[in-house]
């Protein structure tokens, strides 16, 4: 049974209640390798981000057509792209954007999800199933769809990435909460609170969000991995991050019509490393889930 | 019996769904944009020309009577005329379905029995090695964006070994056998998304069965395992997968925009992705509802091809 549950995608958790749990999880996450596999992972990206540009040995932006295409070598380790670019320099600053794009825009679905979890579930009727309904809707559509016709109608900017992948999320993290919330909405405390007549948003941000932190934690980790691949997938296909990043995916867009020629080294290292990001931010994801859902 | 008559219930329910998702679509694509005219024309052209073209497009009306005409005229198969080729757009969006199930089907026949396979393989080793290997290169291959296992896939298929054609588009007198070969390597980005989430229900539900008294049961009696395994567990099992697989069609469909793309396969995905590119929004509009549809449908048939299986799934009560 207990199998079933960590396997089984997103269920409400066990709310914390003992003081010692957070302690307790956060030594049993660290025992767990997949979650340290993926942090480290993680955590050499986020290195890359915040540090890359000050350690690489090339300019990442430096274009020198005399020697464009050249394949890797001691002086280009990655070899060249098709403007001469080191593409060792791109693929470690390229992780700047994504990183920026991907976690602000789950933060703003996190915390407008949970806002409309918290209301949905604690008042349920007709806001409920109104909001129920729109979801299920907008779940109707793969989140590439949804985000390319959004992104066409409003146009392509950091700020319209962020905005369309954070709304888009919030449904989805909205009925994560909202499932959490109905379970605790007819325990004691809540019953409590209300009898010595504190108003609803108290009831609702005060005494029962803290108890359904588990969830909307493991919620926002796997939303993470979704939206670093969104952001990637569009930025493919060129709705998302523009030139002259050295973004990942818009690298393996620029450059992917060359493969047939043999110029394998403009996309490989481009395509490991965004392997590799979301598969670390996905084991993370695992190991919180893992952690939090038994 | 319940179930029976949960069924009319569940399909206005999706119906529901579908006019919302139609309103979304047509927010999306036609309010949104803003001046139409002026986005075709550019910002240089005659405010003349503009309105001229809005009034022939028909984007001047008001909104209500716009939405009217699209969805009326959508529901009886006329989906408009496309701004950038000039042409109705129901033959082109048959055709793009066309293809993209061909490439479906195949990442279909392939992914679903070695998924199940290696889901319940998984199961039988719950807890060891093996299971652990299977579980993560599985969520793994799930989450890796399509287009880059395909630039993985075409360099080493396609590139290096040079076994497998890298554009999906068969000559044109190919037979069905060549076609399924020049989609082999389109299938297999589908295959890896797809792959982790049915091994992973698939392990799922033979773990909660093997778990389950009915299995005690029929292994006190003395049954040899093999029939335990199929009779009793698989049986189980394998109910919640059907209704992931038909989920992941709404995934799939998304996946093909990307693979489509990468592999010059004329489907519904780089329909989406031409029209997009090119601003026609009556293209975008009309293949995205479409893409909703598909998904609406294919999950109510899950639904009621579950309950209908297992008489403990009753629907509406879920909802």
């Amino acid at each position: 049974m207990s199998m079933q549950a960590a396997d089984t995608a997103p269920a409400p958790a066990a709310p914390a209640r003992t003081g010692g749990a957070g302690r307790e999880r956060l030594r049993l996450l660290l025992r767990s390798g997949t979650f340290l596999a993926g942090a480290a992972i993680v955590a050499f990206w986020v290195a890359c981000a915040l540090f890359g540009s000050d350690v690489v040995p090339q300019d990442p932006y430096a274009v020198d057509l005399m020697s464009k295409l050249q394949a890797p070598s001691p002086d280009h380790w990655f070899g060249t792209d098709r403007l001469g670019r080191d593409i060792f320099a791109r693929v470690i600053v390229g992780a700047r954007d994504i990183l920026t794009i991907a976690p602000l825009a789950t933060v703003l679905g996190t915390v407008l999800g949970t806002t409309l979890g918290l209301i949905m579930g604690y008042f349920r009727g007709f806001i409920d199933e109104a909001i129920s309904r729109l979801i299920e809707a907008v779940l109707a559509l793969p989140l590439v769809i949804v985000a390319l016709l959004a992104l066409v109608a409003l146009g392509t900017s950091y700020i319209t990435v962020i905005l369309v992948i954070g709304l888009i999320f919030t449904p989805l993290i909205a009925r994560t909460v909202r499932s959490a919330v109905l379970t605790e909405r007819g325990l004691d405390y809540v019953a409590a609170a209300r009898l010595r007549g504190e108003n609803p948003f108290y009831i609702m941000f005060i005494e029962i969000l803290p108890n359904v932190v588990p969830p909307i934690l493991v919620e926002s980790t796997v939303r993470l991995g979704y939206a670093i691949f969104t952001v990637a997938t569009l930025s493919f296909i060129g709705f998302g991050i523009q030139p002259p990043s050295a973004d990942w995916g818009l690298a393996i867009s620029d450059s992917y019509g060359l493969i047939n020629g043999g110029y394998w080294w403009t996309v490989l290292f481009d395509a490991l490393a965004i392997a590799s990001l979301v598969v670390g931010v996905n084991l993370v994801a695992d190991g919180v889930q893992g952690v939090f859902e038994t | 019996m319940s179930t029976l008559r949960a069924i009319p219930r569940r399909l206005l329910l999706s119906l529901i769904t579908l006019w919302i998702l139609s309103v979304i679509v047509f927010i999306g694509a036609q309010l949104l944009p803003g001046d139409v005219g002026r986005a075709i024309l550019g910002p240089l052209a005659d405010p003349r020309a503009v309105a001229n073209l809005n009034h022939e497009l028909g984007v001047d009306r008001p909104l209500l009577v716009q939405y009217w005409s699209w969805i009326s005229h959508f529901a009886t198969g006329d989906m408009g005329m496309s701004y950038t080729m000039r042409a109705p757009i129901a033959p082109f969006i048959a055709t793009a379905l066309g293809n993209s199930l061909k490439l479906a089907a195949v990442a279909f026949v392939l992914v679903v029995p070695l998924a199940i396979f290696g889901g319940v393989i998984a199961a039988l080793n719950v807890g060891r090695p093996l299971d652990r290997i299977i579980t993560v290169l599985g969520l793994s291959a799930t989450v890796v964006p399509e287009f880059v296992s395909g630039i993985v896939l075409i360099l080493i298929f396609g590139v290096w070994l040079r076994v497998l054609p890298i554009n999906a588009n068969w000559p044109p007198d190919a037979g069905p056998l060549t076609q399924v070969y020049y989609l082999l390597l389109p299938s297999l980005p589908l295959f890896l998304v797809l792959f982790g989430y049915i091994a992973r229900m698939a392990r799922a539900g033979t773990v909660e069965a093997l778990d389950a008294d009915y299995t005690r049961t029929a292994v006190l009696k003395g049954l040899p395992p093999r029939t335990v395994l199929w009779r009793h567990v698989l049986r189980n099992a394998l109910l919640p997968t059907i209704t992931v697989i038909a989920t992941q069609v709404g995934y799939l469909i998304g996946g093909l925009v990307v693979v489509e793309v990468l592999f010059h396969y004329q489907g519904i995905g780089s329909l989406i992705y031409v029209a997009a590119r090119s601003k026609d929004f009556p293209t975008l509009e009309a293949g995205v509802l479409t893409v909703g549809i598909i998904y609406t449908v294919a999950t109510l048939a899950a639904d009621v091809l579950t309950s209908m299986l297992n008489p403990r799934v009753r629907l509406g009560a879920a909802a």
